[in-house]
C-alpha cells in the first residue's frame, strides 16, 4: 500500500522571497544581535529603518546562514566573515562568467597557410 | 569498518606538534569548507579533516588512537575488540556530535554506538551535510540539511513537482544512529534558476526526542540545472545561437527562433553580421522580472557542391569584387 504524498511548498530563496528579522533568527538559528552586528559590518542590507520594520531578501537569507557557517566552522571573526562572503560571491560571479564565455568559443581547427 | 588514517588525511607526520596538527587542520578546513570549495568530494573530506582533528588536537584522543599502531593503512579493515570492550576511556557526546563522525571513530571512542553509515546531513559543521547551527538559542533543534537536485531547463521553466528520496539520519529506539530513506514531493516553482536554494521548513534532522516538529531542522534544496542542448542560461537569461543564411543576414527577414515558451518570430535587421546578438524581452526564466533571451547570430553558409550553386557565389564574388572584408585588418 503506498501512501499518496502531499507535496511540500518550499520557500524560494531569492530576491522575491521577503522575511522579517524574527523569521531571520528563526531560520538561521542566530539572535537578534548577531543580525544587528551583521548589519553593522555591512553584510545584510535590510530595507527598512528600525530593526522591528528590516526586510531581508532571500539571497540575504542565505547569505546569513553562509556567514554564520564560516565563522563557526573557520572561527573567523565578523570582518573576517564579511570578507569571505564578498570574495565568495566575486568568485562565483567570475566562475559564471567564464563559464559563459567558455561557452562562446569554438574549438580550433588547424589551418594550412603559407608566406 | 574502514581504518582511517587521521594524520595522513591532516598530512602531517605521526610525531607531528600541537601546533603542526592545529595549522594543518586550518588550511584543509578553509580548503574543504563546503561553503568555499566547488571540489565535488570537499563536504566528505570536510568531515574527515574535522573528525581527525576531533582527534589530533586532543593527547588522550591521540594517545588511544596512536596505541592502535602505526601498521595500518587508510581503508585497511578495522575490527573493534570483540565485546565492544573500548581500550582506554569512553567520550561522552551529544547525539548531534556522534552523528558527525564516522563509525570507525565510535568504535575508539565510543558516542552513540551506531554509525551513520554514509548518510549524508549529519553533523554540527556546514554547508552540505547539514549544520546545526552551534550555540543553536533553540536548544535541541535538529541539524538543517542541505540536498542537491538536478532539474532540466524545461522544468526551471514550467515548474512542476519532484519526488526526492532522501537518506535520513535518525536516533532509534535503542539509541543508535540509523539512517533511514525517506521520500518526500517537492513543488519546484517556475523560473528557479541555477544554484537557488528553496527551504523546506521542518524537513531537515529530527530535533532532540520529544521536541516535535517545531524542532526538526530545514531541508535546504539547491537547484542545479542540466546542461542543455541549445540553451545556456546566466541567471534568469537564456542564450542561443541562432544560425541565419548569408541572405537573410544580407536582406534582413523574420525567421522562426526557439525559445522555452516555445517558437517566436524574430526580425532580423538587413546587413546583420555574425556574432550580433538580438534580445527578446522577457523570454527568459519566468519571474518578476522574467529573464530575457538572447540571441546570437550565425551566419552559416549552405553546401556548394552542385555547379549551379557554384555558379551562384561566382556571380555574388564577380558582384562584390570591391568588397575587402579584412580591410580593417589592413591586408
Amino acid at each position: 500500500m503506498s501512501k499518496a504524498l502531499t507535496t511540500i511548498e518550499g520557500m524560494l530563496l531569492d530576491e522575491g522571497t521577503v522575511v522579517t528579522l524574527s523569521e531571520l533568527t528563526r531560520v538561521c538559528g542566530i539572535s537578534q544581535e548577531q543580525v544587528r552586528s551583521m548589519v553593522r559590518e555591512g553584510m545584510l542590507q535590510p530595507r527598512g529603518a528600525a530593526p522591528e520594520s528590516w526586510r531581508f531578501t532571500g539571497i540575504e537569507v542565505r547569505r546569513t546562514r553562509r556567514a554564520v557557517r564560516l565563522q563557526q566552522d573557520l572561527e573567523l571573526n565578523l570582518a573576517g566573515a564579511a570578507l569571505a562572503l564578498d570574495l565568495l560571491d566575486e568568485v562565483e560571479r567570475l566562475r559564471r562568467r567564464v563559464h559563459c564565455l567558455e561557452q562562446h568559443l569554438a574549438v580550433p581547427h588547424d589551418a594550412e597557410g603559407a608566406g | 569498518m574502514d581504518y582511517k588514517d587521521y594524520y595522513k588525511i591532516l598530512g602531517v607526520s605521526r610525531d607531528a606538534s600541537a601546533d603542526e596538527i592545529k595549522a594543518a587542520y586550518r588550511k584543509l578546513a578553509r580548503k574543504y569548507h563546503p561553503d568555499v570549495s566547488k571540489e565535488p568530494d570537499a563536504e566528505a573530506k570536510f568531515k574527515d579533516v574535522n573528525e581527525a582533528h576531533e582527534v589530533l588536537k586532543d593527547p588522550e584522543k591521540r594517545a588511544q588512537y596512536d596505541a592502535l599502531g602505526s601498521g595500518w593503512q587508510a581503508g585497511d579493515q578495522y575490527r573493534p575488540p570483540p565485546g565492544g570492550q573500548r581500550q582506554g576511556r569512553s567520550y561522552e557526546f551529544s547525539e548531534e556530535e556522534a552523528a558527525q563522525f564516522s563509525d570507525f571513530f565510535s568504535s575508539i571512542f565510543g558516542g552513540m554506538g551506531g554509525g551513520m553509515g554514509g548518510a549524508r546531513g549529519a553533523g554540527r559543521s556546514s554547508g552540505f551535510g547539514g549544520a546545526g547551527m552551534g550555540g543553536d538559542p533553540f536548544g535541541g533543534r535538529g541539524a538543517d540539511q542541505t540536498a542537491r537536485i538536478r532539474i532540466s531547463l524545461e522544468e526551471a521553466f514550467k515548474g512542476g513537482t519532484r519526488q526526492l528520496r532522501l537518506e535520513v539520519p535518525e536516533v532509534d529506539a535503542h539509541g543508535q544512529v540509523v539512517s533511514r530513506a525517506r521520500t518526500l514531493n517537492v513543488r519546484i516553482p517556475a523560473g528557479v534558476t541555477e544554484g537557488q536554494q528553496i527551504r523546506l521548513a521542518g524537513q531537515g534532522g529530527p530535533g532532540l526526542a520529544g521536541g516535535g516538529k517545531e524542532a526538526a531542522g530545514d531541508l535546504y534544496l539547491e537547484i542545479e540545472l542540466e546542461p542543455h542542448p541549445i540553451y545556456r542560461t546566466e541567471g534568469k537569461d537564456i542564450h542561443l545561437k541562432l544560425p541565419i543564411a548569408p541572405w537573410e543576414a544580407a536582406r534582413g527577414a523574420t525567421v522562426p527562433v526557439p525559445t522555452l515558451g516555445g517558437t517566436v518570430s524574430l526580425k532580423i535587421p538587413a546587413g546583420a553580421q555574425s556574432g550580433q546578438r538580438l534580445r527578446l524581452k522577457g523570454r527568459g526564466l519566468p519571474g518578476k522580472p522574467a529573464g530575457d533571451a538572447f540571441v546570437q547570430l550565425e551566419i552559416t553558409n549552405p553546401p556548394v557542391d552542385r555547379a549551379e550553386a557554384k555558379a551562384a557565389f561566382e556571380a555574388l564574388a564577380e558582384q562584390f569584387k570591391s568588397f575587402n572584408p579584412r580591410a580593417k585588418l589592413g591586408v
